[in-house]
């Protein structure tokens, strides 16, 4: 019985390892091709539309709703201890470093990744992508390389764009709901917000833009069975890739503020 | 064993094919002279479409070779297989058309990926083969507005449009009907007469069969069960041959 549960427990311990060796292997691959083969840049336009483009309104709501309700929050408890001015620094702060970055990317799995393994997955399971294989056109290089290259752009402008709206809306609460004068908000929020924090958002942002790319197209890529399979590797897909998010991003703060430490010095 | 007279254009030695459970192919050899067009026929289910898929290198056998004028390609990887796969066109069963793109952009898929830039040449390119699978004037229409038989012809079009050496047809005529599916032999004839590209056609199809092969294997458990020109095959007395013929169901199944 006991035997069985290691058994069983094994299977799952080598099977991701299997899928984290498999993602390396196609994260390796696109990087080599995107280095020394022919770029489809009518291919690659069209993913900065798709990804950078088109993402933006999700991503602008995302940062406005979160930057005024974390403002109005962290008001509520600022302002019994008589230090409502400092509510900018905080939000500041946290969009920059935190929630920028995460929601940002969080979002763009929900939109992004979930397109990409759907569509790579239907051309998988209608065997499109044996025809390009057939016609000697790697799959990586035409289907993988202009994603990941549009992601690796788009991303950090994405999550400059969600802080930078974050800031705005937490900026109108606070000065016209809350009554903090705008001037002392201001002041905090730049006298504690740092180059390293900014640098920290979008490196972030960065990573996860490679994460999200070879989650969803990795999953895209192995898509079995026809459409339940199509479903299930999308699903599969936004699943790994919030998990991944979530789950490097503790070890991306611990790591880069190591570099870039938190806090006015 | 089946041996061509000419120096063979694709020849596969004792190929083993296990997709899961089931042993598909189990020690299949043939092979395909330059300029000459094979039929393989056989019961559905039987490992056709998989020998095709493993003779452009789309699956990978468990023990064999697969040679391809005069390269063994067991073993090479995906990126070492393109040069192969340039020599050799597949028109797939379901046609397989990149369905993002309009009926031009697909044909004229290989030519951009070969690094034709002159859109005047593509276009004239693509004219003539239209005419040709008699397609005139479908150009900007979406693959999901085509009838089955239409996307076929688009498929093939889309495989021939480079002029490879070799072509593997994947059920060409199944699901047309009957007059499209007569010039659709013809383009292959032709293909064959005027070109000398080699040609591998697997089809449930005995009257196609009959107009265009040069040989005909009956693939059979696995196996190649009978090898020989049309009239060989007619004249055979093989009650397993005779059944596949004439299409009757024998009590053993």
């Amino acid at each position: 019985m006991l035997s069985r549960f290691f058994i069983a427990l094994g299977a799952v311990v080598v099977s991701f390892f299997v899928y984290l060796g498999e993602l390396v292997v196609l994260a390796a691959e696109s990087l080599r091709s995107a280095v020394t083969h022919r770029m489809r840049w009518r291919l690659f336009m069209r993913q900065m539309v798709d990804i950078g483009l088109l993402s933006q309104l999700v991503v602008v709501i995302t940062g406005g709703f979160t930057g005024a309700v974390f403002a109005a929050q962290t008001y509520f408890q600022f302002n019994k201890l008589g230090v409502a001015s400092g509510v900018g620094a905080v939000v500041s702060a946290a969009l920059f470093r935190e929630l920028g970055p995460v929601l940002t990317g969080l979002m763009v799995t929900g939109r992004v990744g979930a397109a990409m393994s759907a569509e790579i997955g239907t051309m998988k399971v209608t065997e499109q992508i044996d025809a390009l294989r057939a016609l000697a056109v790697h799959p990586v290089d035409y289907l993988v390389v202009p994603r990941m290259l549009a992601m690796m752009i788009s991303m950090p402008l994405l999550v400059a764009e969600c802080i930078f709206f974050g800031l705005i809306a937490s900026y109108l609460v606070s000065v016209n709901v809350l009554d903090i004068p705008g001037p002392y908000y201001v002041a905090n929020m730049v006298r504690w917000t740092l180059m390293r924090d900014i640098i920290m958002g979008l490196s972030k942002g960065f990573c996860f833009a490679l994460l999200i790319v070879f989650i969803s197209c990795h999953k895209g890529l192995n898509t079995r069975e026809g459409a339940v399979g199509v479903g299930r590797a999308t699903t599969e897909a936004v699943v790994n890739s919030s998990l991944a998010i979530l789950i490097s991003n503790f070890f991306l703060t611990m790591f880069l503020n190591v570099i870039f430490p938190a806090g006015w010095q | 064993m089946a041996v061509a007279a000419k120096p063979p254009m694709i020849a596969v030695r004792d190929l083993h094919k296990r997709i899961g459970p089931q042993e598909i192919l189990r020690g299949v050899d043939i092979s395909v002279g330059a300029g000459e067009t094979l039929v393989i026929i056989g019961r559905s289910g039987g490992g056709k479409s998989v020998l095709l898929k493993n003779i452009i290198g789309l699956m990978h056998p468990e023990s064999g070779e697969i040679w391809i004028d005069g390269q063994n390609i067991i073993g090479l990887g995906e990126r070492q297989l393109a040069p192969v796969r340039r020599k050799v066109g597949i028109l797939f069963q379901a046609a397989a058309l990149f369905d993002s793109m309009t009926v031009e952009e697909n044909i004229a898929f290989p030519l951009r990926e070969a690094g034709e830039r002159d859109n005047r040449v593509i276009e004239q390119k693509i004219a003539d083969i239209l005419e040709v699978i008699e397609l005139e004037g479908q150009q900007k229409k979406m693959p999901v507005n085509l009838s089955g038989g239409m996307k076929k012809r688009v498929g093939l079009a889309r495989a021939i449009i480079s002029q490879p050496s070799c072509i593997l047809y994947d059920e060409p005529t199944a699901g047309l009907d009957p007059v499209v599916s007569d010039s659709i032999n013809r383009l292959i004839r032709r293909l064959q007469e005027r070109f000398h590209v080699t040609s591998v056609v697997v089809t449930h199809d005995m009257k196609s069969a009959f107009h265009i092969a040069d040989h005909i294997a009956y693939l059979h458990e696995g196996r190649i069960y009978f090898y020989g020109t049309p009239e060989e095959i007619q004249a055979s007395t093989d009650p397993l041959i005779q059944d596949f013929l004439i299409g009757r169901a024998t009590l053993a199944d």
